[in-house]
């Protein structure tokens, strides 16, 4: 192990670890808007738009995400839009992750009782007052599990981002190996990168799982 | 709006039909509910006391007839059946308490959230009608701390919160205990003391017939008897109703009959 290889290197790493955090930081957060509006339009069986949703999840379900990249990344400026890597990547990402992030709050939505549905009709509430009072509470603990395992899988698929040129962790390490063949040193300092960034996030998710379980609610 | 007739129809039901595919579960049935008035259905098991009950909330979609409380029309189109729902408050079989929330917060939703009446107000009302029901003490838990008894009475002081103008109960004591039944019919007693207008229905025959100002018997979707409970409970118009209540004193009368043979064992030894 070269030490003095690595300290020099730090920095550059430290560098793409902010942007592997920031576009997978943006990325999650759109996965999450969209799984949950997918999610709603299941649960109220919306017409059309259901199948819509159904065709989606299955696409995005069943490819790579460097695929789904690439369609981004090269395909889209082929008819006209002008694409840049980052908003590729947090896209691509958001892409991928908003239909495992819609099977997440959909079963935990289908988890709740439908009767606490009905229950909430009966004391007057609307359909609005009920999903935000009612059953997104209770569907959220269900749901917290799987979306802290899509948060942790979602942040480690960042790594495919070197194939549309975005300088992040797998890229940087990738590129100093090409560089110097410095390749146990790169590939360590890529490891304890990784681990930095998704160890809190896994601890976080262990406690907040933790704590869930303990206010955990039976009837 | 001083006088008011105190017989005044509150909720009419008039030909209501309702089907379940090509299965008539409710068969043209009408009903009118005077305000103060307790009326209790019962029937057979799939008879479609509890169907009726979810019809008049709007909770079942119907195929034909209405429903119309203080004539406004109640069905899953009307576009105020929220504000309609508060003044019909119903109370499941299965409690529904929401599980997330403590018994107050439970009681205070559709109050507050809803009706956006001052919580101060709503929470001084929910702990007297707590202490009524003998919960004060439980204000602050959680419903998985409570016994069966104690959740449905939960629900009856959560429904009455809302200031319903008329109450259904589904078989509020078919999933509980024996012991906690009785807990929960004397608090329905209780209301009807205050003169609520209710609609119950139970397979609780004598808690019906202290209870009940009319009996109404229910069998494939039609109403078979229409009796004060004294008429039905002791002479039945219908050979089906006597029937039906003799599933209930089967027992008894067993009881009895061996009683009379020991008595008159003893008697002759």
């Amino acid at each position: 192990m070269n030490w003095e290889f690595m300290g020099r290197y730090l920095p550059l790493y430290g560098e793409a670890a902010l942007l592997t955090v920031r576009l997978g930081a943006e990325g999650i957060a759109g996965a999450t808007l969209l799984g949950l509006v997918c999610a709603m339009i299941q649960y109220y069986k919306v017409p059309v738009l259901r199948s819509v949703v159904t065709g989606y999840i299955e696409l995005s379900r069943n490819t790579p995400l460097l695929v789904q990249l690439f369609f981004i990344y090269y395909g889209l400026p082929k008819i006209g839009i002008p694409t840049n890597a980052a908003v590729c990547g947090a896209a691509g990402l958001m892409f991928l992750g908003g239909s495992y992030m819609c099977e997440a709050f959909r079963s935990g939505l289908e988890a709740v009782d439908p009767m606490q549905t009905e229950c909430a009709c009966a004391l007057g509430l609307s359909r609005g007052q009920i999903m935000r009072h009612v059953v997104l509470p209770q569907a959220f603990t269900v749901s917290m599990p799987p979306f802290m395992a899509n948060v942790i899988f979602l942040l480690k698929e960042t790594s495919v981002f070197s194939a549309i040129s975005l300088m992040d962790l797998m890229f940087t390490a990738k590129d100093l190996i090409g560089l110097y063949y410095k390749t146990t040193e790169s590939l360590f300092l890529l490891v304890v990168f990784y681990l930095l960034i998704l160890l809190p996030v896994s601890l976080l998710g262990a406690a907040l799982e933790r704590r869930l379980r303990h206010a955990g609610f039976g009837t | 709006m001083g006088v008011r007739d105190v017989t005044q129809p509150i909720l009419t039901v008039e030909h209501l039909t309702k089907r379940f595919g090509e299965q008539t579960i409710l068969d043209d049935l009408s009903l009118t509910v005077r305000e103060g008035e307790v009326i209790v259905i019962v029937g057979p098991s799939g008879c479609g006391k509890s169907t009726l009950l979810r019809c008049i909330n709007a909770l079942e979609e119907i195929q034909g007839g209405e429903v119309r409380l203080r004539g406004e029309l109640v069905s899953p189109g009307s576009k105020n059946l929220p504000a309609l729902r508060q003044k019909i408050g119903m109370v499941f079989q299965s409690y529904d308490l929401f599980p997330h929330m403590t018994v107050l917060e439970n009681i205070l939703l559709s109050p507050t959230v809803v009706q956006k009446r001052p919580r101060d107000e709503v929470k001084a009302e929910a702990m007297a009608l707590l202490a009524r029901v003998g919960l004060a003490e439980k204000a602050e838990q959680y419903p998985r701390q409570l016994s069966g008894g104690q959740k449905q009475r939960v629900a009856i002081v959560r429904a009455l919160c809302v200031h319903p103008e008329v109450l259904l109960f589904d078989e509020v004591t078919a999933a509980l205990d024996p012991e906690m039944v009785r807990e929960v019919l004397e608090v329905i007693l209780d209301l009807s003391d205050q003169g609520r207008t209710m609609l119950i229905v139970t397979h609780e025959m004598q808690f019906a017939r202290a209870v009940a100002d009319r009996v109404l018997f229910l069998e494939n979707g039609r109403f078979l008897e229409d009796s004060p409970p004294e008429v039905f409970f002791d002479a039945p118009r219908t050979e089906r109703a006597r029937r039906y209540l003799q599933t209930f004193s089967f027992e008894r009368k067993r009881n009895h009959t061996k009683n009379e043979n020991e008595h008159s064992e003893r008697s002759t030894s």
